[in-house]
Formats: structure tokens, C-alpha cells, sequence
């Protein structure tokens, strides 16, 4: 089942949001709605679905109403109209006192400027939602601490957050979301305020974090590489629309839209589509079973040189080459063993093509790509990686042309 | 050409309070007077001395060396000008009013800070109790609650208040937004916003808001004075009848320490406080 499930929402800002709906239905534009009503679009019409302890980042400019999503997940703004489902309950219909309890117990945020209490201490902003959910005093000191060593700040528990650096003050955030233990965190540019190197920094971390955690994460950025690096899924909305939702690489590789187009063209690629999506099926043999003949015929028939052989749980155990393979039946030998070579690369299938290149520069044969349990997937060869970065080379090259033909 | 009977109609107003409500500003009156002796007697009741070292250890460890020994030495000049008895009149006068103010004031700031239409009503009364000028409230004080302190310390109230409420509500609209949204996304009710979030984090402002009243209500004393409020402002008000420069000095001085030593403690709370 799905984490959040968000259906046909809208948000309309301004007196008369009624007045814009069938205007939104005659398909007028932003702009066309505002002059005619005075209302501004901030979501038209969003739907999708967050899984469970996913990684989910609504990616966007300013003004594209990503951040009118997040608020509208735990109604800091009332949708205009549509439903959102967290599990099983329509969140835009609960009582008061029920949306308190979830805002306390079930959803958190970290915001963009931090948000923290400047009179509290460190701990104490990190107790704050357990402390007006009636936590007893000790209880939530615990629960603090613990938090705050969990997002590497012990020590500075009873500095004030004005003592801290940006960075620092954002782990503090970070700390306060996570203190409840909530199933959705709801971060909100968390990254965008802190520079270059400690946003890296935090990135990365947040990652580590979210693999001890395990967490629901809704995670807004206008930064396309920060989305890329840290998404599961990735949701692009423009104007109040949602435009596409997938993983990273389909954004990449089959963007939805011209506005998606033109947004990812000058991502390096080589960093984010991954072996799988460029590997192909490599013949196989399998040892004991066949033996050099049935090896010969293989080969023939789709015209390699190389093979690969696998035992008979399909695991890799290396290459034989068509040369060795008739020497071998020539001998009048069965045993493929013999003329197996087990030194050859391989990697796994997440691994970005950027980092198979060197390899692939190495190797004689086309590297395997196998998974944990040492499985063959597939094979990519040197030829199909070089295409891959010629294409994200063109891209590049002509971004940089571009402005030179406009000066002359 | 024509008159506008604004002068009959103010004293329609005031003659028909002072019938219909007497029983009410009696009251008043009694609970005021009170309260003031009250405070009258915890600072008559030490000697000086103790008193003046108490004053001073308070200064001293909420501002610091510098106004400790300032109050030390300007306490000990009052003493010497025979001004004490007048100084802790003064004194407890000023904290009546201003605490009065502030109970008042403050729920009103916030009022204010939370509804548009209650600040744009509030802002023009507040401008009209600031700039009128102070002797005005005189005449319908005295007519209220006849001569003597409580008088005086409605006038002060009144023009004293309005920098509490104007500071309180500018406190807490300037409240960051995120803030807010922090404290709302992490699951607080109007009241835990209110308490744990907004006054704490408004709380300099409004510290400076009481500051100021304490500092409008001590530009009061004088005034209040020729009401029969007596205090420090007495001993100028006669220096004026009898033009006795000297006496009239004295108590002008008095009421300069006494307000840079007021002034100092409460600003340094409100630094602390940030």
C-alpha cells in the first residue's frame, strides 16, 4: 500500500477559488487565470503515489507549487480540493484533534531556514513535539539525546542554536523531525540554505541516515542534481502541475516533456544511468552440464568469440573463448573447467557508468554485470559505455555552443 | 459660524459616569490604594541601607558592576537629600501604574497580534492616549477618584500603557513565519503556540515595550503630583509654587536617578532575554 496518496488536488490561493475552477477546465493558463480572478494556481490537479520508506523528491523552480504540496500533506495550507491519503485515512477530512495527533506522532518537517526556537536550547528544540504531545519531562530528554547522537551532536545539547553553525543548526532540525519517530518526514529545501560542500555533506548523510532509519521521505529541492543523487522517485512540477514522476534514470532517459528535456540536458548522465539500463543478455553456457561442443555451437550461432558460463544456479564462474573451446574438443577433452579464465571484471547493476568506464578501458572481454548473490545480469562492452558518454558529451557541447553563434 | 459642542460632550459623558458608576470607581479606587500602600510599606520597611544594598546587588547582577555602583552612590545622594521617603512613594507609585499597564497592555498587544480588525481599532485609541497631552487626563481622573495617588496613577496608567501593547503586538507579527510553521508542524495548538513559541520568542521586543512605560510613567510623576499624588514629583511642584530652586533641584535630581536606574535594569532584561 501506498505511504501518501495524493489525488486530483488542488490548491487555488484567493477570495473566490471556485471562480478559477472552470476557467482551470477551459485549460487557461496561470497567468490568464490570475488576471481574470485575482486567484493564483498554486497545485492544479496533482496526483501520485509515495511508497513506503521511500525516498520521494518533488523537484521544481520556484513557484511550481512544490512546496504548496508538502504543506498541503500536513495542511500547514488547506487544499482547495482533492484528497490525501496517508495509509488509509484521508487526511483533508480529519478533525482538529486528529491532525494534531498525526502532526505529532506520524509526520515531521525540517525547513529550508531551519525553523528552530532561537530562546531553546538545542535539546530542548528537539523535544518540542514531544513535549506538547505530554511526554514526561525525562522521557523526552532521553529521546532527545538519543536523536541528537543519532545525527552527530552530542555535546552540544545545551548550546543555543545561534551558537551553531548552518550545517550544524540543520542537523538540530533534522534531529527535532526525527525525535518522535515519525513514519513521514517532510523536508522542505532542507539543503538549500547550507553551502556547496556541507550541502554534499548533508546529502550524503541523510542518505546514510535513511538506510539506518528507514523512513517515508518527502524531500522538496529545486536543485535537479541534489534530486537525482538523493531520489528513489522524483516528481517534476511546473506551474502548479505535476509533469512527470520517475525514477532518476526514466527522467533521464525518457523525460516527459520539453520542459523536462531542457531541464535535464545538462545533467552529467554518466553519474546516474547505471549499468542496468545499457547492459545486454550475454550468451551463456553451463558447467557441468555442457561441454566444449555445445559451447562451439553457441558461440557460432550468434557470432562471439566469448562466452560466459555460469554453474547451475546461474552463478558467474567466468569466460571461455571459441579458440580455447576447439582446442579443447580437438584434445578430445569434456572438462570446460580447464580452459576457463576467472579473472574478468565485473560490477553491479547500480553502478553508474561513470565508474565502469575505467574498468571497461582495462578489461579484454565485455564486463559481467552480476548482482549480490554473484548472479549474471548481463554484460555491457566497452563500445555501448563510449556511446553512452559520446551522447552526454553532444549535449554538453552543444549547451556550449550556443551562446557563442548568439555573439557573433 | 458653527460650534461643535465637543467640550459638552466630553463633560455629558464624564458627569454621567461619575453619577451612574461611582459605586464602580469606589471600587476601583479601594483595590488601587491597596495595592499601592502595600508596595509603599515592603520599601519603607527597611533601613535605607539595607535597601539601598539591595537595590544595588539587584542592579549589579542584572547589569552589571557599572550600574551597581551607579545605584550605590545615587541611592546614597537621594538618602542624603532627605528624599528617600519620596523616592519609595515615587517608586511604588511607577510599579502600580506600570504593572497595572502591563495587565492590561500585554493581553491587548496580543489581541492585537491576532486579529487585523482589533489592531486597526487599537492603533488610533493608542495614538489618541499618547498624544494627548497628559494634563488632560487630570480633570476626569480627579472627577473619578477625587485627589491623591489613585488619580495619579489612572493618569499614569493611561499614558504609559501604549508602548506595551504597541510592542507586544509588533513582537509577535514579527515572529518568523517558519517558526510558526515549525511549531504548527510539529503538532502545537493555539495556546502551546502562544506560550511556548510566540511570547518567548517576542519576548525582547516586549521588553523593550516595558520599558518604555516604566520610563512614560516616570515622565508622569511631576504631573501626577499636582493631583496630590506626592511622591518626587511633590517636592518639585512646590519648588515651582515657592520658586525654591533648591528643593525644586532635588527632587528633579531624585527622579533622575531613580529613572536611570529604572531604565538600565530593564533594558539589560531585555537583552538578556534575546
Amino acid at each position: 500500500m501506498a505511504a501518501i496518496s495524493v489525488q486530483n488536488l488542488f490548491k487555488i490561493f484567493g477570495k473566490n477559488p471556485e471562480k478559477a475552477f472552470p476557467l482551470i477546465e477551459a485549460g487557461k493558463s496561470k497567468d490568464e487565470i490570475l488576471d481574470e480572478t485575482g486567484n493564483t494556481i498554486g497545485i492544479n490537479d496533482a496526483s501520485f503515489e509515495i511508497k513506503e520508506k521511500e525516498m520521494f523528491v518533488i523537484m521544481g523552480l520556484s513557484g511550481s507549487g512544490k512546496s504548496t504540496v508538502l504543506r498541503c500533506l500536513n495542511r500547514l495550507i488547506e487544499p482547495t480540493k482533492g484528497t490525501i491519503k496517508i495509509g488509509d485515512e484521508n487526511i483533508t477530512e480529519v478533525s482538529k484533534d486528529r491532525l494534531l495527533e498525526l502532526r505529532r506522532k506520524r509526520m515531521s518537517m525540517v525547513f529550508q531556514n531551519f525553523g528552530l526556537f532561537p530562546h531553546r536550547t538545542v535539546a530542548n528544540n528537539v523535544e518540542y513535539g514531544l513535549e506538547i504531545g505530554g511526554m514526561p519531562k525525562e522521557e523526552r530528554r532521553k529521546k532527545a539525546y538519543e536523536a541528537l547522537e543519532k545525527v552527530g551532536l552530542k555535546g552540544y545539547e545545551e548550546q543555543k542554536p545561534s551558537e551553531l553553525s548552518g550545517g550544524m543548526q540543520q542537523r538540530v532540525g533534522l534531529a527535532r523531525a526525527l525525535a518522535n519517530d515519525p513514519e513521514i518526514l517532510l523536508m522542505d529545501e532542507a539543503f538549500s540554505a547550507l553551502d556547496p560542500l556541507i550541502r554534499a555533506d548533508m546529502q550524503d548523510e541523510l542518505l546514510e541516515l535513511q538506510a539506518e532509519v528507514n523512513k517515508t521521505v518527502v524531500f522538496i529541492t529545486h536543485d535537479l542534481d541534489e534530486a537525482l543523487k538523493i531520489g528513489d522517485r522524483i516528481a517534476i512540477m511546473k506551474d502548479g502541475y505535476v509533469v512527470q514522476v520517475g525514477t532518476p534514470e526514466e527522467i533521464l532517459t525518457n523525460p516527459a516533456d520539453d520542459y523536462v528535456k531542457a531541464f535535464v540536458q545538462n545533467v552529467d548522465r554518466t553519474k546516474v544511468i547505471t549499468a542496468q539500463a545499457i547492459m545486454r543478455k550475454a550468451p551463456t553456457i553451463q558447467i557441468p552440464k555442457d561441454g566444449p561442443s555445445v559451447a562451439i555451437r553457441k558461440m557460432e550461432k550468434v557470432g562471439v568469440s566469448t562466452t560466459y558460463v555460469v554453474d547451475e544456479n546461474r552463478r558467474l564462474r567466468g569466460v571461455v573463448t571459441i579458440d580455447d573451446a576447439i582446442k579443447l574438443k580437438e584434445d578430445g577433452k569434456k572438462d570446460l573447467e580447464e580452459i576457463l579464465m576467472t579473472d574478468i571484471e565485473s560490477a553491479s547493476p547500480q553502478t553508474p557508468i561513470n565508474q565502469l568506464l575505467p574498468k571497461a578501458i582495462e578489461a579484454k572481454y565485455p564486463i559481467a554485470i552480476i548482482d549480490d548473490e554473484k548472479n549474471l545480469k548481463g554484460i555491457v562492452d566497452r563500445a555501448t559505455i563510449l556511446a553512452e558518454l559520446n551522447e552526454n558529451g553532444n549535449n554538453a557541447a552543444s549547451d556550449q555552443d550556443e551562446p557563442k553563434s548568439t555573439d557573433q | 459660524m458653527f460650534d461643535i459642542p465637543v467640550g459638552d460632550f466630553f463633560e455629558f459623558i464624564i458627569n454621567w459616569l461619575t453619577d451612574n458608576l461611582g459605586g464602580f470607581f469606589d471600587l476601583i479606587t479601594i483595590t488601587v490604594k491597596t495595592f499601592l500602600v502595600g508596595i509603599e510599606n515592603i520599601l519603607l520597611f527597611p533601613h535605607p541601607i539595607i535597601m539601598i544594598i539591595l537595590l544595588a546587588a539587584v542592579a549589579w547582577y542584572i547589569s552589571g558592576k557599572g550600574v551597581g555602583i551607579f545605584t550605590v552612590l545615587g541611592l546614597i545622594v537621594v538618602e542624603g537629600m532627605n528624599m528617600w521617603d519620596a523616592t519609595m512613594e515615587t517608586m511604588a507609585l511607577i510599579f502600580t501604574a506600570v504593572f497595572i499597564a502591563l495587565l492590561i497592555g500585554i493581553p491587548t498587544g496580543i489581541w492585537a497580534s491576532k486579529n487585523d480588525t482589533a489592531e486597526r481599532v487599537i492603533r488610533p485609541v493608542l495614538d489618541f492616549m499618547q498624544t494627548m497631552p497628559a494634563f488632560v487626563y487630570l480633570i476626569p481622573a480627579v472627577l473619578f477618584f477625587g485627589l491623591g495617588e489613585v488619580p495619579g496613577i489612572i493618569a499614569t496608567l493611561i499614558f504609559a500603557m501604549p508602548p506595551a501593547v504597541r510592542l507586544t503586538n509588533l513582537g509577535i507579527r514579527q515572529v518568523p513565519e517558519e517558526i510558526r510553521e515549525a511549531a504548527l508542524a510539529f503538532g502545537s495548538d493555539s495556546r502551546q503556540m502562544l506560550l511556548k513559541v510566540e511570547l518567548p520568542v517576542a519576548l525582547p521586543t516586549i521588553l523593550a515595550g516595558v520599558n518604555q512605560t516604566i520610563m512614560l510613567a516616570l515622565s508622569m510623576v511631576v504631573i501626577a503630583a499636582l493631583i496630590g499624588a506626592g511622591g518626587l514629583g511633590q517636592p518639585v511642584v512646590t519648588g515651582l509654587q515657592q520658586l525654591d530652586i533648591g528643593l525644586g533641584f532635588e527632587g528633579g535630581l531624585a527622579i533622575v536617578i531613580l529613572a536611570v536606574f529604572l531604565d538600565r535594569v530593564t533594558q539589560s532584561l531585555g537583552e538578556k532575554s534575546q
